[in-house]
């Protein structure tokens, strides 16, 4: 995220092209969680479709009403010592309905385009705990960690006054506040629920693949709005990180396809919708730091790690049942870093890494503001989750797990069967 | 009268179809199933994760037909269905108590 009026190349006035833009840019971003519960639904098992998609879009129900009410002031509002925005100062934003005219975007759309990135990036975790989480307990959970872990984490990395931000680390559009943080909050929560039921023994192949590629896509559509609208402009720097996420995106899908040929000996769809997000994560902190061609060899690195990297959870034992860690963790880690190695001032960021004679100082910031991110993600996320575990359960009962989440939690189920027997019809006026 | 059943690999149907359509054969059900013979199953990798998968796709076909019929029937789908392979499936022959034509409510061979 840059600050508009500093970098931007359009005058510093209030543009309506960048406004234009930024709305166009922020409903690209909403459209990333459907997108995301249909890259979910798809991965699970049939019982629990309905579950996976409703964690995604109860998000948009929880995190869009907070954020009107004491999000944004508590991201972006008044700096209480570099550590997060004074909640109360801005409540309910009726500061933020006028706009002076002086800046190059309105008020609202840098409102409305912030809303959307905490809305996905709670979404994202839900990732790690499908099949077998309560509801309720879920729903809990979005409001404590959006408010607690990820209002103060996007202050730190992206407002002015954020020590993050003054350290001089680049994150773009989200690599630490985003995935970093979501990765690392999935496995915290995978430990605290635990696996599922016969986790490592029974089939739990994806039920749907045309809608894990489905969502992919509406992910990438999506993505250009995260990206190129992190510009907060119309611009030069908007225009090179479209491309880039693009690029590293395209070379991340044939890293992810090429080792699962030499590995499995198949290239698979899910390989190809995976490595698409994974090339998509590892660009989100890099896109405005490096060359299209940095940009294919960050996407190539991203999509082979983390494409060995899923497998780290069979090796340690815990139920990342959809690959947060090893997708979002690890390629939020491998863009966030390979900014210290492939940033070249010849992009709109203006720094050099340590393959373009910038030394490793970069490198240094990078892993400092990465590291700082998960820790303080890890240790909150454990809090709240064994907080949520003790008071109410955070778990369904066994025989919850077996029927299938749909039908016991949520009276659903997503697909027809034989069997259901004749239907008995009740209409509550 | 008989039944003949048929489990075969999917992509033989439409040959064993024309096959049984050549022979005289005026209708028949088919529907999807799944399982396994001496084939056992195949493998198949979701993100790196193996899993053996032990019931495959398969063709199931129905046939009606009259006692006098029920072998050559059966040697027309066996000679359709063969691949060679492991896996090509299985054909079978059931008795026939009764059959009732639902439109007209003729019994026995006359519905056939």
């Amino acid at each position: 995220m840059v600050q508009a009026d500093a970098t931007s190349d359009i005058a510093a006035a209030l543009s309506a092209g960048n406004t234009a833009w930024i709305l166009t840019a922020s409903a690209l971003v909403l459209l990333m969680t459907p997108g995301l519960a249909f890259f979910y639904g798809g991965m699970v098992r049939g019982k629990t479709v309905l579950n996976m998609m409703m964690m995604s879009f109860i998000s948009m129900g929880v995190v869009g009403v907070i954020w009107v009410l004491w999000g944004f002031p508590m991201a972006f509002g008044t700096d209480v010592g570099g550590f997060m925005g004074n909640p109360f100062d801005g409540f309910g934003l009726g500061n933020m309905m006028t706009t002076d005219g002086s800046a190059p975007l309105t008020n609202m759309a840098f409102v409305a385009f912030q809303a959307t990135f905490a809305i996905i990036t709670v979404a994202l975790i839900s990732g790690a705990i499908a099949d077998r989480t309560k509801f309720g307990a879920w729903v809990a959970f979005t409001g404590i960690w959006i408010t607690l872990v990820y209002f103060p984490v996007a202050h730190w990395v992206w407002a002015a006054e954020g020590w993050i931000y003054r350290l001089g680390a680049i994150d773009f559009a989200g690599g630490t506040v985003v995935h970093i943080n979501a990765g690392i909050a999935g496995l915290a929560l995978a430990l605290v629920i635990g696996k599922r039921k016969g986790w490592g023994k029974d089939p739990m192949r994806p039920h749907n693949l045309p809608f894990v590629m489905l969502g992919a896509g509406l992910l990438w559509f999506g993505w250009f709005g995260f990206n190129a609208g992190s510009a907060l402009a119309a611009d030069n720097t908007a225009s090179v990180v479209w491309v880039n996420t693009m690029a590293a995106t395209c070379a991340a899908m044939l890293g992810w396809l090429i080792t699962e040929k030499i590995r499995d000996g198949k290239a698979t769809s899910l390989g190809a919708a995976s490595g698409v997000v994974a090339g998509l994560v590892a660009i989100t902190p890099a896109c405005s730091s490096v060359s299209p061609v940095g940009a294919v060899v960050l996407g190539l690195v991203a999509g082979v790690v983390c494409a060995l990297a899923v497998g780290l959870k069979w090796k340690l034992g815990f139920d990342d049942s959809l690959d947060v860690v090893g997708v979002h963790l690890v390629g939020g880690l491998t863009g966030t870093l390979l900014i210290g190695l492939l940033a070249t001032s010849a992009a709109p960021a203006g720094v050099d890494g340590l393959f373009y004679g910038g030394g490793l100082r970069q490198l240094g910031i990078q892993a400092a503001a990465a590291f700082a991110v998960l820790g303080y993600s890890l240790v909150l996320t454990l809090i709240i989750g064994f907080a949520i575990r003790l008071t109410r359960g955070f778990r369904v009962p066994d025989e919850v797990e077996s029927t299938g989440v749909d039908l016991a939690i949520h009276g659903e189920t997503a697909y027809e069967a034989l069997g259901t027997g004749r239907v008995a019809q009740e209409v509550k006026a | 009268m008989k039944l003949v059943c048929a489990v075969i690999q999917p992509h033989r149907l439409d040959d064993v179809k024309s096959a049984l359509e050549a022979a005289g054969v005026r209708g028949m059900t088919v529907s999807e199933a799944s399982g396994y013979g001496r084939q056992r199953g195949h493998t198949e990798v979701y993100r790196g994760a193996e899993y053996q998968v032990d019931l495959v796709p398969k063709v199931r076909i129905e046939i009606l037909v009259a006692d006098e019929d029920a072998v050559s029937v059966t040697s027309v789908v066996v000679g359709a269905a063969r691949t060679g392979k492991i896996g090509d499936g299985k054909v079978w022959t059931l008795p026939v108590e009764d059959v009732a034509r639902v439109r007209t409510g003729e019994h026995g061979p006359d519905a056939l």
